[in-house]
């Protein structure tokens, strides 16, 4: 990695940080804009952060330490699975053959940190929250190793930089993939909105108790552990982004971008482009009934293992 | 051209699959008439010198496979008053999975079977693909409306291996094909309007009850 190249992969992370919180402001405007209504500002989640972050905690009694840890944990491990992705297309900070497994794992850890903390409030709403949040993901798990053996397969190499950067890109266009790479392209979006607790999969904006699935499990957090969450779970959102663009642009058969500017531009333009899907997704799309959601998930992964069947073949 | 018609081959196996995860009967309906246009567009996607005979041909596809034979299969229900859902033998799930587990077969037989390919070779496969799903779809579906639409999926297969050959499969013969399907699912129709009024239900399971 030259210089410059981590110059680029660096600002692309501060980009990530800075702007991923537009990305479910931008979901929250096209919903209110196609269903006709008023709706919040694209800058809302900001204004969450800031005002949960000057509030105080309230803890329950019953509560350990594993409760305020966490949000920590959530937010820590989100921003490592952010430096394993390849953020600008080229190279990621830290990058090792199989740092794909590392991803999703690192990503379950911070989930299993949170279902802990959710277990540890002793309340059994949110040990359901957690039981169904934990159930869909392990469903989702599945489909998104197979997109990732996809596209391990068309680089010849299990690396998210050799995956989603240059080599994806030059072996996608040449070697005739993308057909397999558009299938693992809609497969990834499909899983991420289980992923991130999105709709079909899960309402956020949902305050039933029936329903709620990923909302439950943060019920007990406030102030800035709240706000640790909401950031994460905006991280999150901006890394499956990267991932969806990088695969996209792959498909395409466009070359990468040879200029660090025009990256970063890229990477914001998947944002809203990502905010812009989820919000047209929730707007046209009822949240499917809990017995369904595996059937959708295994859709999701169907698609994925279509896309290997093909470059298999 | 050879582009276009991956990407017809690539939604043939997707409607394949909402054929078998879709719960309701109107929705699979759906995805057979929309497998129909693509089975029409394909003759033409497929062999570069445009003839009349592929003409009529990819026509009398459409027009038989996505417009004659879904309105009847929507009759069928309408007139049968049949309750909207599926009813499979197993989960919809385990349908998926065999679907996939039928794509990956599929892929790795057509590689072994010596056929001259026509146009692309995804061909081959995708009507291995389909068969397989219509037969799934008729063995584990209770209903004989969805049985009827399996035994559509089986036939589509049939067509799309068809085409590797068409260019020597005289046109006579294909129509005759069209012709024997849309009599066979005609016939099917009506029978299951028959078993209906003289069982109260379509399920093929109570076709084994003696009845006056």
């Amino acid at each position: 990695m030259t210089d410059s190249q981590s110059g680029v992969s660096f600002t692309a992370l501060a980009v990530l940080l800075i702007a991923a919180p537009i990305i479910p402001g931008v979901a929250s405007r096209t919903k209110a804009i196609l269903t006709g209504r008023q709706g919040s500002p694209v800058w809302q989640l900001y204004a969450d952060l800031w005002k949960l972050a000057q509030r105080g905690t309230v803890l329950s009694t019953r509560t350990t330490w594993i409760f305020q840890l966490a949000p920590v944990v959530l937010l820590a491990t989100t921003i490592v699975a952010a430096a394993l992705v390849p953020l600008d297309g080229r190279v990621s900070i830290v990058r090792f053959a199989g740092d794909a497994v590392a991803f999703a794992g690192v990503l379950g850890l911070g989930r299993f940190a949170l279902s802990l903390a959710a277990l540890d409030t002793g309340s059994s709403l949110e040990g359901m929250g957690a039981s169904r949040e934990v159930t869909f993901a392990s469903l989702a798990e599945p489909g998104l190793f197979v997109a990732f053996a996809t596209l391990g397969v068309i680089a010849h190499d299990f690396s998210l930089s050799a995956m989603l950067g240059d080599a994806a890109g030059r072996v996608g266009a040449s070697g005739g993939a993308g057909p397999s790479l558009v299938m693992v392209a809609l497969s990834v979006f499909a899983l991420s909105l289980a992923e991130c607790s999105r709709v079909p999969v899960d309402d956020p904006s949902t305050h039933l108790e029936l329903t709620m699935v990923h909302e439950v499990m943060v019920l007990d957090h406030s102030g800035p552990d709240l706000a640790m969450i909401l950031y994460a779970g905006a991280l999150k959102l901006g890394l499956f982004s990267a991932i969806l663009m990088n695969v996209l642009v792959a498909a395409s058969g466009q070359g990468k971008w040879s200029f660090g500017g025009a990256a970063i531009a890229a990477l914001v333009a998947s944002f809203v482009g990502m905010g812009v899907s989820i919000g047209v997704v929730e707007s046209i799309v009822a949240r499917l009934r809990q017995p369904k959601v595996p059937l959708y998930l295994a859709g999701g992964s169907a698609l994925a293992l279509f896309g290997l069947i093909l470059v298999l073949r | 051209m050879t582009s276009f018609a991956e990407l017809a081959l690539f939604l043939v196996v997707l409607s394949d699959f909402a054929v078998l995860a879709t719960s309701r009967l109107s929705a699979c309906i759906r995805a057979i008439a929309f497998q129909g246009i693509l089975l029409g567009a394909l003759p033409l996607l497929i062999h570069l010198d445009i003839s009349g005979h592929l003409v009529v041909l990819a026509v009398g596809t459409a027009v038989i496979k996505a417009g004659v034979l879904p309105w009847f299969l929507r009759w069928a229900i309408r007139e049968a008053a049949v309750r909207r859902e599926v009813e499979p033998l197993i989960g919809y799930m385990a349908s998926v999975i065999l679907g996939a587990a039928a794509l990956a077969i599929a892929f790795a037989v057509a590689n072994a079977l010596p056929l001259r390919m026509v146009g692309t070779d995804l061909l081959v496969p995708v009507a291995l693909v389909t068969v397989m799903i219509g037969l799934v779809v008729l063995i584990t579906r209770s209903k004989a409306v969805t049985q009827v639409v399996g035994y559509l999926m089986l036939e589509n297969g049939i067509f799309l291996f068809g085409l590797t050959q068409s260019e020597r499969v005289p046109f006579l013969v294909e129509i005759g094909v069209l012709l024997d399907v849309f009599v066979g699912v005609f016939i099917m129709g009506i029978v299951v309007f028959h078993i209906n009024r003289e069982f109260d239900s379509i399920s093929a399971a109570r076709l084994t009850e003696l009845h006056d």
